[in-house]
């Protein structure tokens, strides 16, 4: 049921996948947590579980770090059924959103830990673990406390002592949720560095759908104890499969119903973005291609890098038309609330979403966050 | 006027706050303390009996009599070093079986259970002291007690019995802390600890014990001053057997600065015990 979902890439041969998850559900009592889900991630890939909280993506990670043992389903790891394994005999480790380092142990002893409990001789030991503070750039931190660290340093050893093991897999739950911003963009863009210098599958869970979007090879996108999608940054903003993850990923103009029907010919729901909508001015007629409406402005909201502005149509229907502040003075020109305009966009940028009804039977109807 | 007693208040943060922690440190100074300096110099003095024979009063100038025939007479050396092993013995009877209870209660119970076991846990401190000291004089009687009725056996009335029951009377006072320290104790920790590859006793060794040695402290210096200042169990279930305090109840009527000397012994044993805790770094965990 999902493959019809996988877009673009082709499902990965059984042989490369470091991780298999096979139709797993997990209840917790009456809540099901994860529902039928499916998945396969390939050797060497970035690959984001992305889901608002309560979605289901968690509980994912956590029955294959061992932590949870699914209901039904089974999880392969390298081809191995690890569905019944304890999480320390699983070859993955974890990052813990809160890092869970031993606040007892210096740093050195902390990211030492894995080696220690596996036996590895003290000379190897001694090796690894500067190898690892080096990687992460805090060699010169082994001998301070955890909570001697600012909050990124501790994620970048909680990191070390994770990859230090040399797992498979290293699964990351919103590692860089506890960072500030400025921290927390750093930190992507050396994660990734890292996840390419080390070569190990990172499995990655975020309700950031930015950083999921900027880091990831792929995304699997959950709603609800389901996938909705699995595709690449790029085929997820630009082919958003259902609803849902047109408004999660991004933000989506939804056309539906009689709206939908009378613009686009077809009852069906699209989205469009709003970046490729645009305002005509009083002189400016739409081209051919180009589909256009009228609609009163509702409101403006200044975003930075553009200006937002909101509509009505005739019909009632919400958008939004984010119009690029690129010194161009396009947005200045926008006009005040109560202005009558007109609005065009290709009739390629509307998006036919799949019935949420048919391809999900049980899923309750999207959010879809009205633009 | 008050506005001037009010800008002085205001103006000086230390005259406000010493008004308002007179009288709490009044109380601690001439109730508590001064109870304790007034052992301390009580143990120093001696009796003094008149020419008679017939009158004895206290003398209070100071002399190391007492504290010297504690040394000498070996009976209160005996007496002491018992009392000491039985609050060893209590500390860790309760610790032991203290400890699985906690991890159980924090970790693995439910919610609701993990209500009812911390009820259940501190229900027993609901009944009297003496009440459940006359309950365990039911089942430890050599002569027609539960325990004797039912298997036949039981440790009579004795050090051995006084320690059990100890032990029973103390072990809430071990629990709380050791719940409360294991419930601060995030999940993850235990969770990173099992990822990095260690099982259950590894993590225990290596992640648990450490984190919880504050919450052990403070536990043990529950279970281990209690015993060692207790007397009354040794009267319903310890038969002849005497601790500290036994002997200072006894002396109490008839020589008092010696009683007072002999009840320096917990409070030396204490503060060195406090001591030690404090240079292993687990005081300021608490």
């Amino acid at each position: 049921m999902q493959t019809d979902l996988e877009s673009g890439t082709a499902p990965p041969a059984r042989a490369m996948s470091a991780i298999s998850v096979r139709s797993v559900t997990k209840r917790f009592g009456a809540v099901t947590a994860v529902n039928d889900v499916s998945l396969d991630v390939m050797a060497g890939e970035f690959f984001a579980l992305l889901g608002p909280s309560g979605s289901g993506k968690t509980t994912m990670l956590r029955m294959i770090a061992g932590f949870e043992l699914p209901t039904s389903g089974t999880i392969l790891l390298d081809g191995a059924d690890v569905t019944k394994r304890p999480p320390f005999e699983r070859d993955v480790n974890t990052v813990f959103q809160d890092y869970a380092l031993f606040p007892h142990m210096t740093v050195a002893k902390n990211i030492e830990y894995g080696l220690r409990v596996k036996k590895v001789a003290k000379a190897e030991r001694a090796r690894r673990v500067t190898e690892a503070l080096a990687t992460v750039r805090l060699a010169e931190y082994g001998d301070r406390r955890p909570h001697q660290l600012s909050g990124g340093q501790r994620q970048r050893v909680a990191l070390a002592r994770a990859l230090v093991n040399r797992p498979r897999v290293l699964l990351l739950d919103e590692p860089l949720g506890a960072l500030d911003l400025k921290l927390r963009e750093e930190m992507q863009v050396e994660l990734k560095t890292i996840q390419r210098e080390v070569g190990i599958t990172f499995l990655f869970v975020t309700h950031d759908q930015s950083e999921a979007l900027s880091m990831s090879d792929r995304i699997a996108v959950f709603n609800g104890g389901r996938i909705e999608q699995v595709a690449t940054p790029g085929e997820l903003y630009e082919q958003p499969a259902t609803e849902f993850v047109a408004g999660f990923v991004g933000t989506s103009n939804l056309l539906r119903g009689d709206d939908a029907a009378n613009l686009l010919g077809e009852r069906a729901t699209f989205a469009i973005r709003p970046e490729r909508m645009r305002l005509l001015r009083p002189d400016d007629v739409a081209a051919p291609d180009e589909i256009a409406v009228d609609a009163v402005i509702g409101g403006v909201q200044y975003l930075g890098h553009a200006t937002r502005v909101r509509l009505t149509t005739a019909s009632g229907a919400a958008l939004a038309v984010d119009l690029p502040n690129d010194g161009r003075g396009h947005a200045a020109r926008s006009g005040a609330p109560g202005t009558s305009v007109r609005i065009a966009f290709g009739r390629d940028h509307a998006l036919r979403l799949a019935d949420p009804n048919a391809a999900h039977p049980t899923v309750s109807s999207p959010s879809g966050r009205e633009p | 006027m008050r506005r001037r007693v009010a800008r002085a208040f205001a103006r000086h943060e230390r005259l406000r706050l010493g008004l308002e922690l007179s009288a709490p440190i009044a109380w601690l100074v001439v109730i508590y303390i001064g109870s304790l300096v007034a052992l301390l110099v009580t143990a120093f003095y001696r009796l003094k009996t008149d020419p008679t024979g017939l009158i004895t009063t206290i003398d209070s100038t100071l002399h190391l009599d007492n504290i010297r025939r504690l040394w000498d007479e070996s009976v209160y050396r005996t007496t002491a070093l018992r009392t000491l092993e039985s609050a060893g013995i209590v500390t860790v009877v309760d610790a032991a079986v203290a400890l699985p209870l906690a991890f159980y209660m924090a970790k693995v119970a439910s919610r609701p259970a993990r209500r009812a076991l911390v009820v259940a846990v501190t229900m027993p401190l609901w009944a009297g002291y003496l009440v459940k000291g006359y309950a365990w004089r039911a089942l430890l009687d050599p002569s027609g007690g539960a325990l004797h009725e039912i298997f036949g056996h039981t440790p009579g009335f004795g050090f051995a019995s006084t320690t059990i029951v100890l032990s029973y009377q103390w072990f809430p006072y071990m629990v709380i802390p050791l719940y409360a320290g294991l419930d601060r104790l995030p999940d993850s920790l235990l969770e990173a600890s099992t990822d990095l590859g260690a099982k259950a006793g590894r993590t225990f060794r290596s992640v648990v014990l450490p984190q919880l040695r504050p919450a052990i402290v403070a536990g043990s210096i529950f279970t281990f001053s209690l015993t060692l200042g207790d007397f009354y169990m040794n009267r319903i279930v310890g038969g002849t057997n005497e601790f500290i305090g036994n002997v200072v109840y006894r002396e109490f009527s008839v020589n008092l600065p010696f009683a007072a000397a002999y009840s320096l012994v917990p409070v030396a044993i204490m503060v060195v015990y406090l001591l030690v805790a404090r240079a292993t770094g687990a005081l300021e965990e608490l």
